[in-house]
């Protein structure tokens, strides 16, 4: 059962009656109600095309939304895309340094913090390699390293494993949920994948078709730090049923 | 934290086929051509001048007669290149970098770059001699104006190929329009910009001849040879100075390649 009440914490990101319409008029979002706290890790799947990116790029800044409100009660903000976006001029170290280059941290202070958050997922002995020398599981690797120097308390990820193989997407999953439990910050994660959203969150909350608007919410029972046996239980897979349901209902 | 993701091959590098793979066609093409140039020669009978024998050509390299004269205009076309490719490739830069600023700083400045790519230089030539004199400055003018617009062009190119969410990286750490462009924008233009200097670099021997060709004031360029031989009908120099002239496009074309692939080889496959 999860640890804590949900109610006790604090709400980090929340959208009230957030709507999204672009200068061309299509509506990508329509009245979205979420709050997401510490220590919370909740997962938005929906059809393809739904506008859960956009919640992301409002959330994040990139985008404002048309109507409603947004509340962000921290800047420390990650945001991981769906492509790892290194620069392919910079060795993994130099790349996971960079968000701290950009807020003017000194050079000592942004090598120990990149050299920890390197170590962190998994990357130690792949410091002085290119982009191109590593594989797709490692950029994402270094991708979210980049993310974890910024030490975020609210942390978003727009389907960053979409583009990986089954076993690669469900190691990192294991490692996300890893460093979810180690760090506690406030997690939302775009995916298409039913079974991902359920392995990695706490709550998950099911879009419907554009424009796009929470039809149903899941709280997800399991413990965190997860057991990845958890993937093989009945309880596991009734619930990505319930779902995936859900969601066929939705578009 | 164990990780086990595979780690791919090293980054293929395009290969080096050396040896007869490589070097065994071209050369044969050029054995065949320099035959063709005995059989023309000796066809010819009379007026054989129309196309020297290629061993008689070569030895105007280092006839005492004719080597000194060649040789200088050769070091004269080098110094005039290199200094109009070098203006053109800081004014190039500098274009493409105030276009990419704003939208309207394109549309206002690329029509000028097409026009300066679109005017046939031996119209304006009188003219730059007339405004610049007709010896050193005015042939370099010339370089600049041949050479200048595949650096705009290239690396406007470069600056705008930047990954949209590269930039949407940068963009949420707020970082200042100059941050932008010193870490992600010029770097990321650096394989367009080097691709579009040895363009420029050939096309800088070029102005570097033409120019030479018109202004004969100063010393005299292998442009300016290559007009007074032509005058004079000494054919044997003539083809001499217009086989340096091309070695020094080759030349020129090989040495911003390298340099092209030493700068960003390591992550941009650079051709």
């Amino acid at each position: 059962m999860s640890t804590a009440p949900t109610t006790e914490r604090a709400s980090l990101l929340s959208f009230r009656d957030v709507a999204m319409a672009f200068p061309d008029g299509t509506v990508a979002l329509h009245s979205v109600d979420l709050t997401v706290r510490r220590g919370e890790f909740v997962s938005v799947v929906g059809p393809s095309g739904c506008g859960k990116s956009t919640l992301l790029r409002i959330a994040s800044g990139l985008e404002n939304a048309t109507e409603g409100d947004v509340g962000l009660a921290t800047d420390r903000i990650g945001y991981v895309f769906q492509d790892p976006t290194l620069l392919p001029w910079r060795t993994t170290r130099r790349n996971v340094e960079l968000l701290a280059e950009l807020h003017g941290e000194g050079r000592t202070r942004r090598t120990a913090s990149a050299q920890e958050a390197i170590d962190l997922v998994g990357l130690k002995g792949f410091e002085e390699h290119l982009p191109r020398q590593l594989s797709g599981g490692m950029r994402m690797r270094a991708s979210l390293a980049r993310s974890l120097t910024l030490n975020p308390e609210v942390f978003l990820f727009d389907e960053p494993f979409g583009a990986l193989d089954e076993i690669t997407r469900q190691r990192l999953n294991d490692e996300l949920i890893r460093l979810f439990h180690e760090k506690q910050f406030a997690g939302l994660f775009i995916t298409h994948s039913v079974a991902e959203a359920v392995y990695l969150s706490t709550r998950v909350v099911v879009m419907s078709g554009r424009p796009g608007t929470l039809v149903a919410e899941y709280d997800v029972p399991f413990d965190v730090p997860r057991d990845p046996e958890v993937r093989f239980s009945a309880e596991f897979a009734e619930l990505v049923g319930t779902i995936s349901h859900a969601l066929r209902e939705a578009h | 934290m164990t990780t086990a993701d595979t780690v791919p091959a090293p980054a293929q590098r395009r290969r080096d086929a050396s040896g007869v793979g490589q070097w065994g066609p071209p050369l044969a093409l050029a054995a065949l051509l320099v035959t063709a140039a005995y059989l023309g020669n000796a066809a010819l009978g009379q007026r054989s001048f129309l196309l020297p024998q290629p061993h008689q050509v070569l030895e105007k390299l280092w006839d005492p007669t004719s080597a000194p004269e060649i040789w200088t205009a050769l070091w004269r076309t080098t110094v005039v290149s290199l200094t109009g490719l070098a203006i053109a490739i800081v004014i190039g830069v500098t274009w493409a970098i105030i276009m990419n600023q704003a939208r309207w700083a394109e549309r206002a400045l690329f029509p000028y770059a097409v026009m300066l790519q679109a005017i046939p230089i031996l119209a304006i030539t009188p003219l730059i001699g007339f405004w610049f004199g007709y010896d050193f400055t005015a042939r370099v003018v010339v370089c600049v104006i041949i050479a200048l617009f595949p650096m705009v062009s290239n690396t406007l190119f470069g600056l705008q190929s930047v990954d949209k969410s590269m930039r949407e990286l940068f963009m949420l750490q707020g970082p200042s329009r100059s941050t932008v462009l010193a870490k992600l924008s010029m770097p990321a233009a650096m394989p367009a910009i080097f691709a579009g200097m040895r363009i420029s670099a050939g096309l800088a021997v070029v102005g570097a001849i033409v120019g030479e060709f018109f202004f004969q004031r100063g010393t005299p360029g292998l442009g300016s040879l290559i007009n007074k031989y032509s005058a004079r009908l000494l054919s044997e120099e003539l083809f001499a100075s217009v086989l340096v002239a091309s070695l020094l496009g080759v030349a020129i074309f090989l040495i911003f390649g390298w340099l092209g692939k030493r700068a960003v080889g390591k992550w941009y496959d650079f051709g």
